[in-house]
């Protein structure tokens, strides 16, 4: 979970890390509200997890309560690279001397944890590290070690940063590290991090990404999460304990296990080039269970989607038989009509590996016109895109006559 | 033969009384597993029942090596105590510890990880959130179910559980020499180099399967790895073309961020490897089943 600049500010301040006095606000009288706590000249800034808010015009000064209005009006609503703005922050200004850079993140490739450190701040770093390498600094940190004052010195001198700051670094460095371990974070990133006129060291931005695996032990950590940029769809999933992610195609897809519906996802973009290029409409992995009451679930959310015309079941019986995924299917089908929300839309549904034959079968035997069963991922995946392509096209037809 | 997991292999389960641990103990003996305990503090001293076979408990890893000479251990533990039973695996010296939990946060897994490399690396980790390790015929660590296929001379890596088992049931006649399921986290202990160099030593694997997915540059890493060191025939697979960035796909560490960890870049690599790509996991089955023919 990617949480916004205004709530990474919060959680710095919240781990005594210094940052600028402010707020968040979601109507122009909050932001006047904050404006005038503060007092002076202030910011007012979009909350958009995507860069280039400022070319977008997206941040702004303000000074007194009525820019600051004037200003949040302006912002509020605006429409950032897709992004909506629901809330600015609005803080005081910083009259910034020097811009620095500090992270640390989780480096996968070498499986431990990374400092990264540069005194040329305020612009990305991947470009800085492009430009001028020996200007950035990385150490990897051993996790069972971390980060304790003579490393972060250490760091600090390596990356030059000038001696009137380098107090105010590396304690910093020392308490974002305790910051991005006591938060399960997989990437705290300050930049810039700045050196202000009055010769104080700020984290003036916040880019916080907690690991999705660690909530248990955070159960602060949900309330962060805004619902109201997920997909409606990907939220009701989440609140059902689903594995699920919106995509733009027409095929429904459900499966087991997160490779195979990867897999699943693949297959039929391929087989949908023929038929009026039709593609996945989800991302679902049911799990290696694939109970009828998960299966409801799973169904009901991926035919509740309006883009969706087929929908393809693709399971490899593992430690789950296939006999068991077929009745939950059939219950499936069944739940959703006593529901209320009976099944228009047509299945097809594969089904190999663990006790296949008897899954096929009591399809069979069911004789549900909607069902489909195709005994191979391509050639389901075909019939799936398949119809999902004729009932486009029919659709199409639909809406040009009018009917 | 077949690497890391023999019928010699002596199997303790930690988590043995716990409703996964259980389960799955009785489906690896079922298997043919040597499964000569489990751990679980409170309950050491005791047996527990399967179908028969009386599997006794230990305190710890360290107390059932010295009771039972096992040489392998499969954690079922939940993602809380995950980190703890790894690094007591760890203290213990076992050769392999296969970890299926899933869910284990990554600063556990990857302390667990930094703890087992400063001991000396003396433990494989396999995993975490992994379906575990598979010698047909001989052993089964883990969640693969043991009735796909049989042994063979096809070595198999993935990151993905239920795409091991279709591309062992897409191969079943030809059967495979053991099948490693590395797991979809961000930070595993085992990755594909490990088990391709294995596989490279092992004489009794012909060709190897190697299945990734989006996400991480460990593909890519296997592919210059391949390059240099790998004589034996390698046919790959890699899930989520189609897969939009900033999107995590079920798997923790299956995400393209910007724009690495895509699938494009991962079959690019692979083929300049000399690594055939298919596009689906059948096409990935038939060039696998060229290569053995023509062997």
């Amino acid at each position: 979970m990617d949480l916004y600049e205004y709530q990474g500010r919060e959680l710095f301040a919240r781990h005594g890390l210094p940052v600028l006095d402010g707020g968040v606000a979601t109507t122009p009288e909050e932001a006047r509200a904050i404006a005038d706590r503060l007092g002076g000249r202030v910011v007012v800034k979009a909350q958009v997890k995507v860069g280039g808010r400022g070319k977008a015009g997206g941040v702004k000064l303000a000074d007194g309560v009525d820019e600051a209005e004037a200003r949040a009006r302006d912002i509020l609503g605006m429409d950032i690279k897709g992004h909506t703005v629901h809330k600015v922050m609005v803080t005081t200004t910083a009259d910034i001397a020097e811009e620095y850079y500090f992270s640390y993140l989780l480096d996968r490739a070498n499986r431990t944890f990374l400092c990264i450190a540069s005194v040329a701040g305020g612009m990305e770093i991947e470009q800085v590290a492009h430009e001028a390498p020996e200007k950035v600094v990385q150490e990897p940190i051993d996790a069972n070690v971390g980060v304790d004052e003579a490393k972060a010195r250490d760091i600090v001198s390596r990356a030059g940063f000038p001696a009137d700051v380098a107090d105010q670094v590396a304690a910093i460095a020392v308490k974002l590290w305790q910051t991005f371990v006591a938060e399960d974070a997989t990437l705290v990133e300050v930049n810039p991090l700045a050196k202000v006129a009055d010769g104080r060291v700020l984290l003036l931005d916040a880019k916080i990404t907690f690991d999705g695996n660690a909530g248990f032990r955070h159960p602060d950590h949900e309330a962060l999460e805004d619902t109201s940029a997920v997909d409606p769809l990907e939220q009701r999933a989440k609140e059902r304990d689903l594995n699920y992610v919106k995509l733009d195609g027409e095929v429904g897809i459900i499966g087991n296990g997160a490779g195979l519906v990867m897999s699943t996802l693949d297959v039929v973009a391929y087989a949908g080039e023929e038929f009026g290029k039709v593609r996945p409409a989800n991302f679902l992995d049911i799990g290696g269970g694939a109970s009828a009451e998960v299966m409801a679930n799973g169904l009901e959310i991926v035919l509740s989607d309006p883009a969706v015309r087929s929908v393809f079941v693709n399971v490899f019986g593992g430690i789950t038989a296939c006999d068991a995924v077929a009745n939950g299917i059939l219950q499936a089908l069944k739940l959703l009509g006593e529901r209320g929300e009976a099944v228009t839309k047509p299945l097809v549904v594969r089904l190999d590996g663990n006790n296949a034959e008897e899954g096929r079968r009591i399809l069979d035997n069911a004789g549900n016109p909607l069902v489909e069963r195709v005994d191979t991922m391509d050639g389901a995946a075909r019939r799936a895109a398949e119809l999902a392509g004729v009932s486009a096209e029919s659709s199409r037809v639909r809406d040009e006559s009018g009917v | 033969m077949a690497i890391w997991l023999t019928k010699d292999s002596k199997v303790i389960v930690q988590g043995v009384t716990g409703s996964e641990g259980s389960k799955h103990t009785r489906r690896m003996l079922r298997a043919g597993t040597n499964i000569v305990g489990g751990t679980n503090p409170r309950k050491a001293g005791t047996t527990v029942d399967f179908d028969g076979t009386q599997v006794p408990v230990f305190a710890g890893v360290a107390e059932a090596m010295k009771e039972t000479g096992a040489d392998v251990s499969v954690i079922f533990v939940p993602p809380a105590g995950a980190k703890a039973a790894m690094i007591e695996a760890v203290d213990a010296q076992i050769p392999l510890a296969v970890v299926i939990t899933e869910g284990i946060p990554v600063h556990d897994s990857t302390a667990a990880w930094a703890y087992n490399v400063a001991n000396g690396n003396k433990t494989r980790l396999i995993g975490p959130n992994c379906p575990g390790i598979a010698s047909p015929g001989a052993s089964n660590a883990g969640i693969i179910p043991a009735d796909i296929t049989g042994p063979g001379r096809i070595g198999l890596v993935s990151k993905s559980g239920t795409l091991t088992y279709q591309m062992m049931y897409e191969l079943r006649d030809i059967g495979f020499s053991t099948c490693v399921g590395i797991g979809g986290d961000p930070v595993i202990g085992t990755t594909h180099i490990d088990a391709l160099a294995a596989f490279q030593d092992d004489p009794e694997t012909a060709a190897v399967v190697m299945i990734g997915e989006i996400g991480g540059d460990a593909e890519e890493r296997a592919a210059d790895f391949i390059k240099a060191n790998v004589t034996k025939p390698v046919v790959g697979y890699i899930a989520g073309f189609t897969a939009p960035p900033g999107k995590t796909m079920g798997h923790a560490g299956a995400i393209i961020s910007g724009s690495s960890g895509t699938a494009d870049a991962k079959k690019v690599a692979l083929e300049a490897a000399g690594v055939k790509v298919g596009k689906t996991p059948s096409e990935t089955a038939a060039l696998m089943r060229e290569v053995i023919q023509s062997l």
